[in-house]
């Protein structure tokens, strides 16, 4: 089929604020959830859903969380790691100490717990920006993952503070089985995109963007800049605490303290720069590709040039391409692959004519 | 509808500004009368923004009174006076780049919006209406101003006129009673400020809009304010009619003879 947006016209404003207006945007769409849901469980291994598919999930929300922070409302944040911290641990001490609490509600718990958080560490924002607002946000980087570290009670008194994940259960049924935990991370992130993609196109994300690009003007249209930017803060570290959540239950199993440290903060900030800032499409393209780079790279080296290229470098290859394309995405395409895909997008309806 | 100029509803009383050493305003007062165009003139750096940052809460006067619709304060909040009514533009266009033309607009009307966060993520039902009801004005104003075929542009891609334009949609969106405009026709071609000065008339006259009004260009003032205040040097030197103000020997000297424009 052709991609094309003429012929097609918006009969009413209903129709014009669809979240793809265009008709075969929806159907790629359709198709993509369809497989999601419905064939990948089946065909692909358990090494894909386990390792590459359920983590993929799991990072894209949390991508999509700073995303909401930092792309939408442009408060920068290097604290992801730990309100992803905060999630996991929250979730893990609720289920633990509430008989009976249901799996979803001991996560929900845990978002909750992560937005309370984020919430006190995002008081600063309404004095400071840029640069000192991201030195705040790295204090509660570390004071967080010190304090998990710290305090055993949080980790049940076990040796440095590892945690394994309860089983999963909901409504009797168990979620013990890779295929089972991809569908509950995946069925989980679907929804949590729908509603951030809700957000961002009302009035929520409308003011999230204002402070963004111009609080002063912001402010005298009367949009609340405490209120517009705790908001942003509280429901971005529900996000990262929901994917905190579900890197100890549906991907890990087991987590300490130190692997939410301020390298995870940095790769999901790198997703969002790759995949493309303000944008939730951005935060799966950036969680896709980066998750994917390494395991493409192998592929690579292993089937074409592996005998040519040492194993040292090999190695040092991968961070040299994400160097690179973090630089291309900083300089060139700040709205990352996002941008380029829509590019993409607008070639084609063009196509074959271009002018 | 015939134009009725009614009472004062915004006095300003002996308002003094200063920066650090700098006196942007000394001792200023002068009312706006309802469904009045008030301009505000005056040569580079008399004040006459300040003013209008006065006005809406953006900057806070050391001294001095303001009093809107019969209520008086010793200074506005930026949050309040759009809450009150008041809507402006700025000298330097402050449009959300980022957003496309209708969004800019949108945001303009967040003040009626009621619908809270949680509804939002869920979009169907009440959100929904909202959005649409408000699109639904939204598009009115669009068609006024004649910028129906850029609504879904994203606003930094626009040249200058058109974001001054777009600007004046924001501040229209949220139905002000009293808009400021800070050299709306600045940096434009002939063409375009004939624009802008019918829909400023348009508004005033069609709305029945309150509306204080800085420029440079003084045939455009002479033309279509009601009233004129005259700023140098922070002090006000002159106040009342277009004709007035133009001959008056004391304008004439500090501004149209000295800086003519
Ligand atoms: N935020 C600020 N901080 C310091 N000084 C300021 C500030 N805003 C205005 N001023 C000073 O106040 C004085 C009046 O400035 P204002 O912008 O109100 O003048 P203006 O009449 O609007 O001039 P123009 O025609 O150039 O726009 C100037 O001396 C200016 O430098
Ligand atoms: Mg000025």
């Amino acid at each position: 089929m052709i991609y094309r947006e003429a012929g097609q016209f918006k009969a009413s404003y209903e129709e014009d604020q669809q979240i793809f207006p265009i008709k075969q945007d929806r159907i790629v769409m359709a198709a993509l959830v369809v497989a999601a849901f419905f064939v990948a469980p089946f065909v692909a291994s358990e090494y894909w859903l386990q390792a590459v598919l359920t983590p993929v999930l799991v990072f894209a929300l949390a991508a999509l969380g700073l995303n909401i922070l930092t792309g939408y409302a442009g408060q920068l944040s290097l604290g992801t790691g730990a309100f992803m911290a905060v999630g996991a641990y929250a979730t893990y001490n609720f289920l633990l100490r509430l008989d009976g609490l249901p799996f979803l509600a001991g996560l929900v718990l845990g978002g909750l717990s992560a937005a309370a958080v984020g919430v006190v560490f995002g008081l600063p924002s309404l004095r400071i920006k840029g640069f000192y607002l991201a030195m705040a946000t790295l204090a509660a980087q570390f004071f967080i993952v010190w304090a998990l570290t710290k305090f055993p009670w949080f980790s049940n008194y076990s040796s440095s503070g590892i945690i394994s994940a309860q089983r999963i259960e909901i409504l009797g049924f168990a979620f013990d089985t890779p295929a089972r935990k991809y569908l509950l991370t995946l069925a989980i992130v679907s929804l949590l995109a729908l509603a951030a993609k809700n957000l961002a196109r009302t009035n929520t994300g409308r003011s999230w963007m204002a402070v963004r690009d111009m609080d002063v003007a912001a402010e005298v249209i009367g949009i609340p800049l405490m209120k517009t930017k705790l908001l942003a803060f509280a429901v971005s570290s529900f996000y990262c605490g929901i994917a905190g959540g579900l890197y100890a239950y549906t991907y890990l199993g087991t987590v300490e303290p130190d692997g939410f440290g301020l390298d995870l903060s940095f790769k999901i900030l790198f997703m969002i720069i790759i995949g493309g800032m303000g944008s939730v499409l951005g935060a799966f393209l950036g969680a896709a590709f980066i998750l994917l780079l390494p395991v493409g790279l192998n592929v690579l080296m292993h089937t074409s040039v592996g005998v040519l290229v040492p194993a040292t470098l090999a190695s040092n290859l991968e961070l040299i391409v994400f160097g690179v394309l973090i630089v291309f995405f900083l300089i060139v395409e700040p709205h990352g692959l996002t941008r380029l895909w829509q590019i993409g997008k607008e070639k084609l309806r063009l196509w074959p004519f271009p002018h | 509808m015939a134009r009725v100029i009614g009472d004062v509803i915004l006095d300003l009383q002996n308002i003094s500004l200063s920066f650090g050493g700098v006196k942007a305003l000394t001792n200023i007062s002068f009312d706006v009368r309802e469904g009045e165009i008030r301009a505000i003139i005056g040569p580079n750096g008399a004040g006459k923004s300040s003013m209008l940052n006065v006005i809406n809460g953006v900057y806070h006067p050391q001294q001095g009174r303001i009093v809107f619709r019969g209520q008086e304060r010793r200074r506005m909040n930026p949050h309040e006076a759009a809450a009150q009514g008041i809507a402006r533009t700025f000298q330097n266009i402050a449009l959300f780049k980022g957003m496309t033309v209708l969004d800019n607009i949108m945001t303009g009307r967040n003040l009626m919006m009621r619908r809270n966060f949680l509804w939002n993520a869920l979009y169907w039902g009440p959100t929904r209406r909202e959005e649409i009801a408000h699109r639904r004005r939204v598009e009115e104003i669009i068609d006024f101003l004649e910028i129906q075929n850029i609504r879904k542009t994203p606003v930094g891609r626009l040249p200058y006129g058109l974001q001054k334009r777009v600007e004046l949609a924001r501040a229209l969106a949220a139905e002000p009673s009293l808009l400021l405009l800070d050299e709306p026709m600045a940096g434009m071609n002939v063409e375009e400020k004939q624009d802008m000065c019918r829909f400023i008339l348009d508004v005033n006259e069609q709305l029945g809009t309150t509306i204080v009004l800085i420029e440079h260009d003084m045939g455009v003032v002479m033309d279509i304010s009601d009233r004129v205040v005259v700023l140098d040097y922070g002090r006000k030197i002159g106040d009342g009619p277009p004709d007035e103000v133009r001959n008056d020997p004391v304008v004439i000297e500090a501004y149209l003879g000295g800086a003519a424009h």
